[in-house]
This record gives C-alpha cells, structure tokens and sequence, in this order.
C-alpha cells in the first residue's frame, strides 16, 4: 500500500505554495498531486518520495496532515485501459472515494491512485484478475 | 451517601425558615460592617430591616468582580483583619486578583461543604484521595484537601502537574478516589495509556472535578478511560471555592448547598430575576460567611435551576451545567449569544480545547455570525465529505442551540489570533 500525504488548506493565496516550498527545501519529490476543494476549503493529497519525512516537516510548519493508506496499480495507457481494471471493483461492490492518475516515465503505463474504504478487499479483487498493486517502494522510487 | 442528612434532606419549609433568618443576619452584617454595601443600600433607599421574606431579595444591590477590584485587597471584608486565618485570591487575567478572606469560622463551613461534596463524589474515611488541584492561593487544593480531612479520608496532597509521578503515587498508595480539574484527568489518562498502565491495576473508583466547564462527552471518556464514577462540582473563590454546589450520583444536575448560599437566576441585560427553568446569568448570595460575605454576586455563569427533589433525597434546588459566560455576550438579531455556547456545541462534537472564533457583521439591516473553527487532528480527514460533514454537524448544533444560523467556515490550526494564549474569540465589526 501507498502512503498518500493528506494536507489541510484553506482556500486563500499562498497556502499551496507554502507547502511545494517547504517540500523543495527539504529535498522531498512529489511524484503525484490532486486536490480536492469546496469553496472555503482543499485538501491537497500528495504522493512523495519520503512520505514520512513529509508528514514531519509540514507538521512542523504548522500544517494540518495525516496519513492515508491508498492504492495504486499500473494500467494500460490506451482507450478503455482504465474502465477495464474498474469494472471488476464495482462488481464487487467497492466504492471508490477518490482517485487520480498520472503517467508513468519510460512506460505506455498510466499510474492510478485510489482511495476505498477496505483496501484488503480491493486488493483481493485486483489480484482476482491478475493485477498486482504497486508496492511503496516502487512509487517512492520512480 | 450523605454527609450531613439534616442539612442536605431538609424539608423545603424549615430551609426557607432558615435561610431568611441567615439572610437577615447577613444584610445587617454588610450594612453596617462594609462601607460599600451601606453605600449601596442607601442608593436604593433601603435598610436592613427592610428585608422581611425571601423575595425581598431581588430589591438588594448586585455585587460584581469589578467591586472586588474596586475595594482590593481588603475593602469588602465584614470582620476586622485580625479574625481573618486564611486568605486565598483568584488569578487576574486583567488587572489585580480578587481577594477573598476566611475566618475560623468560614473555614469550618468550607470544610462541612467540601465534605458534602466529596462525600456525593463517592469519598468516606475508607477512601485514598489524591488531590490533584494545585494548592496555594488557588482555592480548589486546599478547598478539597480540608473536605477530605473532615472526612477523614487518607489525604495525598499532590497539588497539579508531574503527571507521571501522579500516576505511580496513583498506583503505589492505591488512590481511590482523584479530584482535579477534568480536562488534566483526560491528560492523565493518555499519559497513563502511554505508560502502559491499565486502569484495572489501579484502584480508582471516583472522580470529583470541576474548576473549569466540560461536556457529557467528556465525562464518558474519563469514566471509560479511568474505570471510574465521576462528578461534576461547581464553585468560585468569591462565594467560598468549590463546595457551592455539586452533583450527586443520579449525574443529573448540581445541588446547590442552600442552607449556606441562595441562588438566583438573572437575565444579564435587564437584570431581572427570571422563574425556574430559565436559563440567565447565576447570582448567589452567601448567607452565612463571615469573612467576605457577598449579596447577589453576579458569577458570570450560565445556567439554569430546577426546584424538583432529586432521587438521591436530597432537597437542595439543583443548577444545570454552565453553558457559558456572560462577559462576552453579542446580541445578534436580537438573540443573546454567548461564546461559550459554540464552544459547549465543539466541546460535544469531541473537541477537548477547540479553538474557535464568531464574526459578527452588518450586512444591509441584517446581522450575520461567521464562525471560524480551527480544524484538529481528530476531526481532520482526508475525504472532503468527512470535513463538509463536521461543517454542517457544527451548524446544524449551533442553530439548536443558539436558534440562529451561522456561517461555518474550517480554518487551518493555529490561524485564529491569539492573545497572551487566549484565543481572541469576538470580533464585532458592527458599527452601531
């Protein structure tokens, strides 16, 4: 499983920059980024190279984060490549919370990111149909 | 469990016979003992014979925290200097402290009430009783310490702080029963959890706290965490620390020690005593110190009474819990709002110290609430339902309560502004 960085931001300038900054300055590497936002609030979901030193620092800063355990798995990067990994899930009556995807360097993968409530269960379902989540390590490292 | 059952179990008639005799005896004392109340009784033209049944009460002159700073350190004293053994003085977050003064006898009266009240808590000769209020010009330490020692419980006069070494006192001399303030029990509790420690290897059955306002939900997780009965206790140093009133095992409401103090419920604008059931500003008169006796002081305090008899036997009228304080109150749209009632509403939705911050705004003729609520680590999520939720969680409670819709808006921990640790909870940007 992936440690996603979940970050409290109110919806005002400078608060997103703050947080990429401090990030830099502290040599940390995003390899994946979405936000969620109403209009008086975002939470910005990260996936870093050094997750647990990115809680640390930002914590420090005064930030609002905690943790969550996501998913990720490698899917085709054609028409159709996504629907085709989902439909299993849905069958099984997993529901999605949120995901977002982002290609992967030197493949013809797409990389997708998701949330669902019982992840032991979605990983099931996945390797039902022979296909393997990607480990930490493997993202943290791309 | 009572402590003193002819006291406490009083027919309502011989108490109402009682206290007017008390009431009498007071008003006289202050007239001619205080400069200031025979100031203030001869501003309204009255004098102490005037004063010929209970009701009579609501003619006599308010007595505020400003009159104690006005007259500081010793201008309110009813006894000369000399009668005073004991002087304690509540922390001034403005200005001077307010002083108050005890003589022997004040001091035997404070003990009986706190012997009363930890005997409710569940305390007898039998019991080990750590005392985790600090002591010293604080009332609450010393207030409980003498209580226990009526009793005749065993006394370990810890005073606050150095939790670890509470908790090893706690499980070494097998405390039975913990007094502190509520929100240090919780702390307790965690660094017990931390420790390892389980509540099943201590011998805790009760706690006594007060000192400070909590929630029904924090009362749960204390008597979860700690495997205890826990009451709520109520007091200030200027009616005498804590022994003005306090729960009973039926945890429902705070009986007020009547033979000592007479309760009043007053709106805090027009200052009129208001019936039963209603809540208003908390005023008491002290009917039989002698020290410092007070005529309807002002506490600040929001709250309400009900005459009803309890389970317990007991007849003493009994105080709801304190909702909130007087001193900020806005009146918007016509509505008293007090912002200690949003933070009662953050308290219930589980926040221990919420932070919190009310806007208020003309906009064209209307007035509107803004509420600024600095989002914690337990309420925080990484789903954006889960934060709309809380927002509306938080609305929708504050309409119950308040019977007025605000605006909820989460903000980022540490961004409301904070004066000397306080967070600044008002700002009225009105011009009226």
């Amino acid at each position: 499983m992936i440690k996603q960085v979940s970050i409290f931001l109110e919806n005002k300038e400078g608060r997103l920059g703050r947080v990429l900054k401090i990030l830099g300055e502290n040599n940390i590497n995003i390899r994946a980024l979405s936000i969620a936002e109403t209009a008086d609030f975002g939470i910005l979901r990260l996936i870093v190279n050094k997750p647990e030193q990115a809680l640390v620092v930002l914590k420090n800063a005064g930030f609002l984060v905690s943790e969550t355990d996501v998913l990720a798995i490698e899917v085709p990067d054609t028409p159709g490549g996504l629907a085709a990994t989902l439909e299993p899930l849905a069958e099984s009556e997993i529901n999605i919370e949120y995901m977002y995807a982002f290609l992967a360097k030197k493949s013809d993968n797409a990389i997708v990111i998701f949330r669902v409530e019982d992840s032991k269960k979605a990983i099931e379902v996945l390797n039902s149909i022979g296909l393997q989540v990607l480990s930490g390590e493997t993202i943290y490292s791309l | 469990m009572y402590w003193n059952p002819a006291a406490e179990c009083m027919p309502r008639p011989q108490l109402a016979e009682l206290q007017l005799e008390r009431l009498k005896s007071v008003v006289e004392r202050v007239y001619y003992n205080v400069p200031f109340y025979r100031h203030a009784f001869q501003d309204k033209g009255l004098e102490p014979g005037d004063i010929k049944s209970l009701d009579d009460l609501r003619y006599l002159p308010f007595t505020t925290k400003q009159d104690l700073r006005d007259n500081y350190p010793y201008g309110m004293f009813a006894v000369p200097l000399s009668e005073i053994v004991r002087v304690h003085a509540s922390s001034g977050t403005t200005g001077k402290p307010t002083v108050v003064g005890y003589t022997r006898k004040d001091l035997n009266t404070w003990s009986e009430l706190m012997a009363r009240t930890l005997t409710c808590g569940g305390t007898t000769k039998d019991s080990v009783i750590q005392i985790a209020y600090g002591y010293g010009l604080f009332t609450g330490g010393l207030g409980a310490h003498y209580g226990a020692e009526r009793i005749g419980a065993s006394v370990i006069p810890i005073s606050g702080g150095n939790t670890k070494r509470q908790i090893m006192l706690m499980k070494d001399f097998g405390t039975t029963v913990l007094a502190c303030t509520p929100s240090y029990a919780i702390y307790l509790a965690e660094v017990m959890k931390e420790m390892d420690i389980e509540p099943g290897e201590l011998k805790l059955k009760y706690g006594i706290f007060g000192a400070e306002p909590w929630s029904e939900n924090m009362r749960k997780e204390i008597e979860d965490q700690l495997g205890i009965s826990a009451i709520d206790i109520y007091g200030l140093s200027e009616i005498i620390g804590p022994g003005v009133a306090s729960e009973c095992q039926c945890k429902n409401g705070l009986h007020i020690f009547e033979d000592h103090f007479i309760p009043e419920i007053i709106d805090p604008v027009t200052q009129e005593t208001l019936p039963y059931g209603q809540p208003g500003e908390l005023v008491f008169t002290t009917i039989t110190k002698e020290g410092i006796p007070v005529i309807r002081y002002r506490t600040r305090d929001i709250s309400f009474l009900y005459p009803e008899v309890c389970a317990c036997g007991r007849t003493h009228i009994r105080m709801g819990r304190i909702t909130g304080r007087t001193d900020d109150m806005l009146i918007i749209r016509g509505v008293n709002v007090f912002p200690s009632q949003v933070e009662s509403v953050l308290l219930e939705i589980g926040e221990t110290e919420p932070h919190y911050q009310l806007i208020v705004d003309r906009i064209g003729n209307l007035d509107e609430l803004k509420i600024l609520v600095e989002v914690s680590e337990n309420m925080f999520s990484d789903k954006i339902g889960g934060l709309e939720h809380l927002e509306k969680t938080i609305h929708d409670r504050i309409e119950a309560v308040l019977n007025i819709s605000a605006k909820v808006k989460l903000v980022e921990p540490k961004t409301i502004p904070r004066s000397e640790g306080k967070a600044v909870r008002v700002i009225d940007n009105r011009k009226i």
